[in-house]
């Protein structure tokens, strides 16, 4: 084992492939963030515009299938809410304890799996699978890492699995 | 619209075929709208002066579901229908920023049939800026095998994304 891997605080190699923060959303999936998700990148697919060619592929309306991450983004505010929350913990999590105050996400892989569908409650957990050792990049200095989350829905059946590359790093001062 | 709206099927791909291009003009509202669709709220994608002062980019910038958004829409212009995503490997190499025409080309390249009888078109998406790759996406879609095929009534073992 490396020096840089040595670096990493026993409680965060210990968490690697272990279930975190699993949360359910905050909200049912709905017709109305569907069609201003649509509306934003000028999606005209009749599966999410047209009820009977929605009824007719996929038995009845269902959210376009990249918008599984929306649906675990917490409000901005919220009653009795003390600090603003945070989606995908782990990587913020993980910039606080390198001390990396910016990060970027450089990959993202989604696989899906059964669609989801407005009403749906969907619920998701994170997990960590690797952290790399310190780089520096034209960004800055700091460490990539990856974590999966898992959504599934209320039928506790797996809607997808999105696995994040993110680059917590410190901006270099130019010499 | 029809029920029957017209989806490609497998027999009409073939690896090395090319998706008709796509091309867009960003402007703020474009950064801003698709921040605010996927509920990212974070300043990079709405705040001029955070972006260019604590990230160190040239303005605010396309954030990563919307980006996602734009593929599945670019792939699915042109499945039609009951094309269905299995899975989208996408990565970041630069920002897009206002000002920016984002355009999106892709390949197909390879097609298949796989053991439960789905037809997958795996294809390299990319979104550049005048000569500058921006993203790139590698995107395997199933397509009907034939026109009584529909991916979308795969489940369990049946769906091997």
């Amino acid at each position: 084992m490396s020096t840089q891997v040595e670096d990493i605080p026993q409680h965060v190699l210990d968490s690697i492939g272990e279930v975190q923060y699993e949360e359910t959303g905050e909200f049912p999936v709905e017709r109305g963030y569907i069609w201003t998700s649509c509306a934003s990148v000028e999606n005209g697919n009749p599966l999410f515009w047209d009820d009977e060619v929605a009824d007719a592929v996929t038995g009845g309306p269902i959210a376009p299938p990249t918008m599984l991450s929306v649906w675990f983004r917490p409000h901005n505010w919220a009653p009795g809410r003390t600090e603003v929350a945070l989606p995908l913990q782990v990587h913020f999590d993980l910039k606080e304890t390198f001390g990396l105050p910016e990060a970027v996400m450089t990959d993202n892989t989604i696989v899906f799996h059964e669609p989801v569908r407005p009403g749906d409650i969907l619920h998701t957990r994170q997990i960590l699978r690797s952290i790399s050792d310190p780089k520096t990049t034209k960004l800055g200095t700091g460490r990539f890492w990856v974590i999966d989350v898992e959504y599934l829905n209320q039928h506790e059946e797996l809607v997808g699995v999105e696995s994040y590359t993110g680059f917590g790093y410190r901006r270099d001062v130019a010499q | 619209m029809s029920a029957t709206a017209k989806s490609l099927t497998l027999t009409d791909v073939h690896e090395g075929d090319e998706l008709p291009e796509l091309s867009y003009p960003v402007t703020a509202t474009t950064v801003v709208l698709g921040a605010l669709a996927s509920r990212d709220w974070r300043p990079m994608h709405h705040d001029h002066d955070f972006a260019v002062n604590r990230n160190g980019t040239r303005d605010i910038f396309l954030n990563t579901p919307n980006q996602a958004a734009w593929f599945e829409r670019y792939v699915t212009d042109w499945t039609g229908p009951k094309g269905r995503l299995g899975r989208m490997k996408f990565r970041m190499k630069g920002s897009v920023f206002p000002g920016d025409t984002m355009v999106m080309r892709a390949k197909v390249e390879s097609v298949e049939t796989d053991d439960a009888a789905c037809g997958w078109a795996s294809l390299l998406v990319t979104l550049s800026v005048g000569d500058e790759l921006k993203t790139d996406c590698s995107v395997r879609v199933a397509v009907p095998t034939d026109d009584d095929d529909n991916p979308w009534t795969r489940r369990g073992h049946d769906w091997r994304p």
